[in-house]
C-alpha cells in the first residue's frame, strides 16, 4: 500500500518538473484567453439586462409609445426635478459639513479620525427605515411640527439624505486631503495673513475638486433612486416612489424610465471622468516636476 | 533695541523639552541661521517666530511689538517651506499675489507688485505657469517671491534648499542672499547644512538638543567653538583624548606625548580638538609635535587628507595641498606632525562625551 502511494505520487512530481519548461509559455496563452472570457462574461452580465429592458420597452404599440408616455407625463419630469434639486441641496449641505470637519480632523485632531470615520459609516449600520422613523418621531411633534407643512418634510428629507451621503463624501474628501500637503499649505496661507474662511474656500476646496465631484456624484445617484425615506416622508413627490408606483401600474413605461435614468447617470459619470482627467494630468505634472 | 527679540523662549511638548531658554537679539537686516542636527529644536523655534507654535515660556517681539500670542495670520512674517507649499490650484502670479489679495490691495497695484517680484526672482515670463510646470528650483524661487510680496518684517526660511540638487542649491543660495541684502530684510534661516549656514549668515546659532550652544559670526563659530559640540559639528575636527599634565600652563599629554594648549585648563580628562588644516607634516608647523604612523591617505582633488595614528585610542587627520611633485606617503610610514599652540583647542570633557558628539554627528 505504501509503495503504491509513493509510486502514485512520483510521476506527478516528475511531471511538474518536466512541465516547468512548458509553463513558461502557458501564462501567455492563458493571458490571451482569460481576459476575454472575463470581459465577455462581465459584458453579458451588465448589458444583457439592459438590452432585454430596451427590447421590452420597445414592444409598446405604437412604436416608442412607452418613451413618449413617460416624457409627456408631468409627474416624471416633476419628480425627477424635485429629486435632483433635493440632491443638489444635499450635496451642498454635505460638503459644508464634511469638508471643514475632515480638514480640521486632519490638521488638528488626527487622533479622533477613527471615531469620525465610524460616525460617518453609521448609515451603513442603521437601516434607512429606522432613520426615517427616528426623524419623524423626533420632529413631527412639539415643538417642531415639521411634518405638518410640506417644506418641513422637504427639510427632513434633505437632513436624512445628508446623513446618507456622509460615508461617500467623507471618504472622498479625506482621500483628496491626503493627496495635498494640508498642513503646509494652511501654514503658508496663514503666514500671508489668510483666515480660516479664506483658507478653506480659496486653498483647500479648489484642490479637492475631483474628490468633491465623485462624492457629489455618488450622493446624487443615491438621492435620485432612494425609495424608503422618501416614501415615508413625502410620498410620490420624489422620483424613487414615483418609479415604484409606475412599476406597479404600468407595463412598458417602467422599463423606459429605467433606461432614461440610466442614461442620465452615465452622462453624469462621463462629465466627472472628463473633469477628473484634466486634474489627473495636472497631478502627473507635479510628479514630473518633483523629479527635477 | 534689536529688531527681532527672542527672550527666554521655551517649548515643551508634554514632558519632552523641544527648546529651552532660547535668547536672540537680531538687528534689522541681519541674516541669522539656526544650525543643528535634526531634532535640535531649530525648526520649532522658527515656527514660534512664525506663530505656528506658542512658546511655553518667554516672549517674542518684532520691531518693539510683543507678538508672542498673536496668531500667524496677524503677524507680518513671510515664510518659505522646504516643500515649497505653492498653492497647486493657482498660477505663479496668483500665488505671489495671494497675500496682497488677503490685504485687499487694488488690482492694478497687485499686478505691478507681482511683475516686480517676478523680475526679482528672474522668472519674468512665468507668471501664467502653474507650479507643476516649474522645476523645483523655480518653484522655490516663486515661494520666496510669494513670501516677500507682503513686505514682511521678518523672512523665515525652513530648510528651503534641502529638496534641491546640489548645483541648484548653491546657485539659489547665492540668489537668496543677494535678494535679502538688496531688500535689507531681517531673515532667519534654518538648516542642518553647516556650509549653507557658514556661507550665508551674518550670525549663526548652533543648537543641540533644544539648547543654544553658541551664537556668533561664522568665523568665530569655526575658529573659536565654545563647546565640544560646536567644535565637532562645524567643520571637520580631530578629537584626541588626553590627560592634564599642568593645567595652569595648558600642558596635556596624549598617550605620553606632551603638547601645549591655547589656554589653561582644569585638571581631569580633556579632549584636544584640532582642525585638519592647522596640522602640518614635519616639524615646521608649530611648537606642538606628535609622532604617529600613517593609517590612510585619501586624495580629494585639490587637497590630500592623511590620517595618522598617534595612540591606541587616538588618530588625527591633516590636509596638504595636492602637489604633483610630491611623493605620496605610504601607509605604515612613521611620521611627525606639528601644529601651533594657538590652534590647539583643549575642551573639557571625557572621551565618552566625545563619543556622544561623534554619534550626534553621524546621525546628521
Amino acid at each position: 500500500m505504501t509503495n503504491v502511494g509513493i509510486g502514485a505520487r512520483a510521476p506527478g512530481a516528475l511531471e511538474s518538473i518536466q512541465g516547468s519548461a512548458q509553463d513558461r509559455r502557458r501564462p501567455v496563452r492563458f493571458g490571451r484567453i482569460w481576459p476575454w472570457v472575463v470581459f465577455i462574461a462581465g459584458f453579458v452580465y451588465f448589458f444583457l439586462p439592459l438590452v432585454a429592458t430596451l427590447e421590452f420597452s420597445l414592444r409598446a404599440r405604437p412604436a416608442g409609445a412607452a418613451y413618449t408616455n413617460v416624457l409627456k407625463d408631468p409627474q416624471f419630469s416633476g419628480t425627477l426635478l424635485y429629486s435632483f434639486v433635493v440632491g443638489v441641496i444635499t450635496i451642498i449641505v454635505s460638503i459644508a459639513i464634511i469638508v471643514p470637519t475632515a480638514y480640521w480632523v486632519r490638521l488638528r485632531l488626527p487622533r479622533i479620525r477613527p471615531l469620525v470615520e465610524f460616525v460617518t459609516l453609521m448609515p451603513f449600520v442603521i437601516p434607512p427605515v429606522i432613520l426615517v422613523f427616528g426623524l419623524i418621531r423626533s420632529y413631527s411633534g412639539a415643538p417642531f411640527h415639521l411634518t405638518n407643512v410640506s417644506f418641513g418634510s422637504d427639510l427632513l428629507l434633505v437632513a436624512a439624505y445628508t446623513v446618507l451621503s456622509f460615508p461617500y463624501m467623507y471618504r472622498a474628501v479625506d482621500t483628496g486631503l491626503r493627496s495635498i500637503d494640508v498642513r503646509t499649505l494652511t501654514e503658508a496661507a496663514q503666514s500671508m495673513g489668510a483666515g480660516w474662511g479664506r483658507i478653506l474656500l480659496q486653498v483647500i476646496l479648489p484642490n479637492l475638486r475631483v474628490s468633491l465631484l465623485s462624492g457629489a456624484f455618488l450622493t446624487l445617484a443615491i438621492v435620485i433612486g432612494e425609495y424608503t425615506i422618501a416614501s415615508f416622508l413625502i410620498g410620490q413627490k420624489a422620483f424613487g416612489p414615483y418609479l415604484s408606483h409606475l412599476g406597479q401600474n404600468k407595463s412598458y413605461e417602467p422599463a423606459a424610465v429605467s433606461l432614461i435614468s440610466f442614461g442620465l447617470t452615465w452622462a453624469a459619470m462621463g462629465v466627472i471622468a472628463l473633469l477628473g482627467r484634466s486634474a489627473q494630468g495636472r497631478r502627473g505634472g507635479i510628479q514630473v516636476a518633483g523629479g527635477h | 533695541m534689536s529688531f527681532l527679540v527672542l527672550e527666554g523662549i521655551q517649548k515643551r511638548f508634554g514632558p519632552a523639552v523641544a527648546v529651552e531658554d532660547f535668547n536672540l537679539n537680531a538687528e534689522k537686516g541681519e541674516f541669522v541661521s539656526f544650525l543643528g542636527p535634526s531634532g535640535c529644536g531649530k525648526t520649532t523655534t522658527l515656527r514660534m517666530i512664525a506663530g505656528f507654535e506658542v512658546p511655553s515660556a518667554g516672549s517674542i517681539s518684532i520691531d518693539g511689538t510683543d507678538v508672542t500670542n498673536r496668531p500667524p495670520n496677524r503677524r507680518n512674517v513671510g515664510m518659505v517651506f522646504q516643500s515649497y507649499a505653492l498653492f497647486p490650484n493657482m498660477n505663479v502670479a496668483d500665488n505671489i499675489g495671494f497675500g496682497l489679495r488677503v490685504r485687499k490691495r487694488p488690482k492694478d497695484q497687485i499686478r505691478k507688485r507681482v511683475a516686480e517680484l517676478l523680475e526679482l526672482i528672474n522668472l519674468p515670463d512665468k507668471g501664467g505657469r502653474y507650479p507643476y510646470q516649474l522645476s523645483g528650483g523655480q518653484q522655490q524661487r516663486v515661494a520666496l517671491a510669494r513670501a516677500l510680496a507682503i513686505e514682511p518684517e521678518v523672512l523665515l526660511l525652513d530648510e528651503p534648499l534641502s529638496a534641491l540638487d546640489a548645483k541648484i542649491r548653491v546657485a539659489l543660495r547665492k540668489e537668496i542672499r543677494s535678494i535679502q541684502r538688496q531688500l535689507g530684510i531681517t531673515t532667519v534661516y534654518v538648516t542642518h547644512d553647516q556650509e549653507e549656514a557658514m556661507s550665508l549668515s551674518d550670525r549663526v546659532v548652533v543648537m543641540s538638543e533644544g539648547r543654544v550652544e553658541q551664537i556668533g559670526p561664522p568665523p568665530e563659530i569655526y575658529n573659536f567653538p565654545a563647546t565640544p559640540f560646536v567644535a565637532s559639528f562645524v567643520g571637520t575636527l580631530n578629537l584626541l583624548p588626553a590627560t592634564v599634565v599642568d593645567g595652569a600652563s595648558g600642558r596635556v599629554s596624549v598617550d605620553g606625548q606632551e603638547i601645549v594648549g591655547s589656554k589653561s585648563v582644569k585638571p581631569g580628562p580633556v579632549t584636544v580638538a584640532l582642525r585638519p588644516e592647522a596640522v602640518e607634516l614635519g616639524e615646521a608647523g608649530g611648537a606642538n609635535r606628535l609622532r604617529g604612523t600613517i593609517e590612510d591617505v585619501s586624495f580629494l582633488g585639490s587637497i590630500v587628507r592623511t590620517r595618522i595614528r598617534v595612540a591606541n585610542d587616538a588618530s588625527l587627520s591633516f590636509d596638504q595641498f595636492n602637489d604633483p611633485a610630491l611623493a605620496p606617503a605610504s601607509i605604515g610610514d612613521a611620521v611627525t606632525v606639528s601644529f601651533p599652540t594657538e590652534a590647539t583647542l583643549i575642551l573639557e570633557g571625557t572621551a565618552s562625551a566625545t563619543a556622544a558628539i561623534e554619534e550626534a554627528i553621524a546621525e546628521v
